[in-house]
């Protein structure tokens, strides 16, 4: 089986390769004008602008202290949690700054998942996983079946639906990052953020991860941290580079957007030599 | 799912959501409203007392006899019989808290730990009153008064002896904590120049956790001076004035359960005078807790 | 740091040799001394009351109220006096602590309003509990007419475990991973809705624990409620919050102070009893904590 999945893989790739499908023009899930986000008075990151587009996959890569993670979690307030975190610039998000006082960041987030780096289920049942986000939101109606759509679409349904109440933690980990995926998914966002999900698991089960993302597209906008090139690579539809621009005195370290564009471009004719530099292994 | 067209992004009203964090808002705060109530109940009463009783005489008279005729409000005999009580306990505890607490941190193995610890836990979880029991029906017929001739039934020693006995698990169990605390480095320094255990127990362990020690001492201080039921039981309610510790001596905390056994209508002398005394052991258990946590505060910047 | 003492067997411990010294061993014999006082201390205690009681327990004494004959006496009010005592101040303590204590947690901002709450809970801990029967007294007997009720011993006891309470509640919260918040959180749920569900069931065996630590010390508090009022001689049984009352502790007490020696032996029988309810409560607390805490 695993044989034939790498088959089928490889394939893909060479046919997305081939495709290589541009960005639908005029349709961003992001908007993000000169986005900067200081933690007390260090900037972590500065000056970002670009557009993530809807139902694709969008890399962030960069080397260590960049402000990749900070950079995601712009997209759903998740830095509202840091105390000392202030943002500035706009992220325009379906015609809104997700920034205005007016916005309800609770509401952002049911709108905007997220998936962290290590697997993360609540020490619960698989079934109360799922459910946990559907009951606070009141989305209780039909709630058994919006469990199994949700664990089929993260293709973990089959491994579990023989008892779903069973404690998450008794999952590998590559199924509890499925469960988490599947977690979010429940709550209909139309985006997902994923804040390196697969580097605490092993290769097979990052494949199968990978295979999801592709499968998760035609759905969901998807944003991915990823420190790992060949994952960007293989993966992603468009690729932002940042790198860490450090101050005068030396002190500061700053993350800013180097370059952005497809993940073809930028993986063999990239026009900053920092990206060059980067991906050819020169540093970070 | 694909392009949603416009969404609703603003702020719900979420009323269940504050209510309910108001609410444990005001749980989080009680503590201060508790704190607030005890100086004011205190504070009221005492201010009172103090109409009626000049602090002078309440400060420095030597006979505490409040419903007699003619009645005498001087808390010396009361206070005496609280610190002579507290410098007994203090004298069995200490050395035999540090004691142990040297034993258990640097000489016992990790199985003699698991036995005694919590053996210590059980001596601190039983109540005063059995404790008080103890000192009345065994500590003073069939320990004191065999040895020492002219103890009484209720006697300050026994009061004291076991108080100490009392508080030997919190000094014990501070100290050796403040003792765990010290980093190995420096024992493995001492060991290295070919210390024994003894030396770097007593010359280097010790010295070194020593605010951790003093933090244990005055909170120890502290818990034996508020002590009631031991003291009520063991040395009696009835005030006086000695230095004999074979004598009954009632203590501040000791008299006022002798009025609150009676019957005390509000606004009497008596309310007034337990709250006056109630004040005095307030603010002696303050300031020892104070001086406690600064030492820990000294200890803490040292260590952590 | 947990085994340092142990290793101080291995190479680096001295030589045989020095430490036979008899200064050595002279010190090592002190030192057990010290800790063997507080264990023989114990032990005689208990075997006297075991000695002194056990003939006095008997169902009567459990159905019994309390007489001016020793053969008489019985311990029905007291043991339902504390049994309401316990049942008001779980109830109450309970939510109030943990309320607290998800409040500081959870909720507060790091200023420092919130340590001065902070230092203000620790300095609650080390006030004397006759001083809280003192505020009792005033503020539940007096200020809010309850009389010298249940209800207002219950309260007060409330007040003086309070601290326990928190304390425990907050350790088992902090013991909860970051990580589950912030899942919880990324789904959309709100904080409250995320402490609910997710963060305070996962404190919960750490705080339950905490609350039956605190009722074991409720328990056993005489001073406090004496000064409130509570009776020592009481031949009813009581059947409504508002009703005066006693407890196990204060009839030991009473018992204790009467002049015939037979009541010693009765006040030891009381002793037994609520040395075995405290040694059944905190059974309970091993065992929860055992089989619950989790391990993260």
């Amino acid at each position: 089986m695993v044989t034939n999945e790498r088959e089928r893989v490889e394939v893909r790739i060479a046919t997305r390769r081939s495709e290589s499908p541009a960005p639908r023009t005029g349709e961003s899930v992001f908007r993000l004008q000169r986005v900067t986000v200081a933690y007390a008075e260090r900037e972590a990151i500065r000056d970002i602008t670009l557009d993530v587009p809807a139902n694709q996959i969008t890399a962030i890569i960069g080397p260590s202290g960049s402000g990749k993670s900070t950079l995601i979690r712009v997209l759903n307030r998740m830095n509202d949690l840091i105390p000392s975190a202030h943002v500035s610039g706009k992220v325009i998000y379906h015609g809104q700054d997700l920034y205005e006082p007016a916005v309800d960041p609770v509401e952002v987030r049911r709108r905007i998942g997220m998936v962290f780096q290590k697997p993360n289920p609540f020490p619960k049942s698989i079934y109360e996983n799922v459910a946990f986000g559907l009951r606070v939101k009141g989305m209780t109606d039909g709630l058994d079946g919006r469990v199994e759509q949700a664990l089929r679409a993260a293709a973990l349904w089959d491994e579990v639906k023989s008892d779903l109440r069973k404690n998450a933690y008794e999952l590998s980990g590559g199924q509890q990052q499925r469960l988490c995926i599947a977690r979010a998914i429940a709550v209909e966002p139309d985006t997902i953020l994923m804040d390196e999900p697969a580097s605490a698991l092993d290769p097979i089960a990052t494949q199968r991860i990978e295979d999801l993302m592709f499968e998760l597209k035609d759905q969901y906008s998807i944003v991915i941290v990823t420190h790992n090139m060949q994952q960007a690579a293989r993966v992603s539809d468009m690729t932002a580079f940042l790198t860490v621009e450090v101050s005068e005195e030396g002190d500061r370290r700053t993350g800013v957007l180097a370059e952005y564009d497809r993940t073809e471009v930028i993986f063999t004719n990239p026009s900053d030599p920092r990206t060059e530099a980067y991906i050819t292994g020169r540093f970070g | 799912m694909g392009a949603v067209p416009d969404i609703d992004l603003t702020r719900r009203r979420r009323v269940g959501e504050r209510l309910i964090r108001g609410a444990l808002l005001a749980c989080g705060v009680l503590s201060i409203g508790v704190t607030l109530g005890i100086l004011a109940s205190l504070a009221t009463e005492t201010i009172e007392f103090f109409r009626t009783v000049s602090p002078i005489d309440y400060l420095t008279g030597t006979r505490w006899a409040p419903t007699f005729t003619p009645s005498d409000f001087g808390v010396l005999p009361l206070v005496s019989a609280t610190l002579l009580i507290t410098a007994i306990a203090a004298a069995v505890a200490f050395p035999l808290g540090l004691g142990a607490a040297i034993y258990l941190s640097e000489y016992a193995t990790s199985r003699v730990r698991r036995v005694i610890k919590p053996t210590l836990e059980v001596l601190a979880g039983i109540p005063t009153v059995v404790f008080g029991y103890f000192a009345l029906t065994f500590v003073t017929p069939d320990v004191l008064q065999p040895l020492i001739p002219g103890t009484r039934i209720f006697n300050a020693l026994s009061g004291g002896l076991v108080v100490g006995v009392m508080i030997i698990p919190l000094v014990a169990s501070i100290s050796e904590d403040a003792m765990r605390a010290v980093p190995w480095s420096l024992r493995e320094a001492a060991y290295g120049m070919g210390a024994t255990r003894r030396t770097v127990a007593t010359r280097v362990v010790l010295p070194a956790a020593l605010s951790g020690v003093a933090a244990a001492f005055s909170l120890a201080l502290s818990r034996a001076i508020g002590e009631t039921m031991i003291v009520a039981i063991a040395a009696g309610l009835n005030p006086n004035l000695s230095p004999d510790p074979r004598q009954g001596m009632a203590t501040m905390t000791a008299y006022i359960v002798q009025v609150s056994l009676g019957d005390t209508p509000f606004g009497s002398i008596e309310y007034k005078t337990i709250y006056a005394l109630g004040t005095t052991l307030f603010v002696m258990t303050l300031a020892l807790n104070v001086v406690s946590y600064r030492f820990v505060k000294r200890f803490r910047e040292r260590y952590e | 740091m947990t085994s340092l003492a142990g290793t101080v067997r291995g190479p680096l411990a001295t030589g045989r040799r020095i430490e036979r010294s008899p200064r050595a061993l002279v010190f090592h014999a002190l030192l057990l001394v010290c800790l063997l006082v507080g264990l023989v201390t114990l032990l005689t205690l208990l075997v006297d009351v075991l000695r002194d009681g056990v003939g006095r327990l008997s169902g009567e004494f459990l159905t019994r109220l309390d007489s001016r004959l020793p053969s008489r006496a019985g311990i029905k009010p007291a043991l339902v006096g504390t049994a309401w005592l316990m049942g008001l101040v779980a109830l109450i303590s309970f939510p109030v602590g943990v309320g607290a204590a998800v409040y500081l947690e959870e909720f507060a901002p790091h200023n420092r309003f919130t340590s001065f709450i902070e230092v203000n809970v620790a300095n609650l801990a080390a006030v004397p509990s006759i001083i809280y029967g003192l505020l009792g007294l005033a503020v539940f007997v007096r200020f809010m007419s309850l009389g010298r009720s249940i209800l207002a011993g219950a309260l007060t006891l409330v007040l003086l475990i309070l601290p326990i309470i928190i304390v425990a509640s907050r350790e088992a919260l902090r013991a909860v991973p970051d990580s589950i918040r912030q899942g919880a959180l990324a789904v959309g749920a709100t904080g409250w809705q995320t402490v609910w569900h997710q963060t305070l069931p996962a404190a919960l065996p750490g705080s339950l624990t905490g609350m039956i630590l605190g009722l074991s010390r409720a328990v056993g508090e005489t001073a406090p409620l004496i000064t409130l009022g509570a009776l020592t001689y009481v031949n009813f049984v009581p059947t409504d919050p508002l009703d005066r009352f006693t407890a196990m502790p204060i009839q030991i007490f009473n018992w204790v102070s009467r002049p015939q020696t037979e009541f010693q032996h009765t006040a030891a029988a009381g002793i037994i009893l609520l040395l075995g309810v405290l040694l059944v409560m905190n059974a309970v607390a091993v065992y929860l904590r055992n089989r619950y805490e989790r391990r993260w």
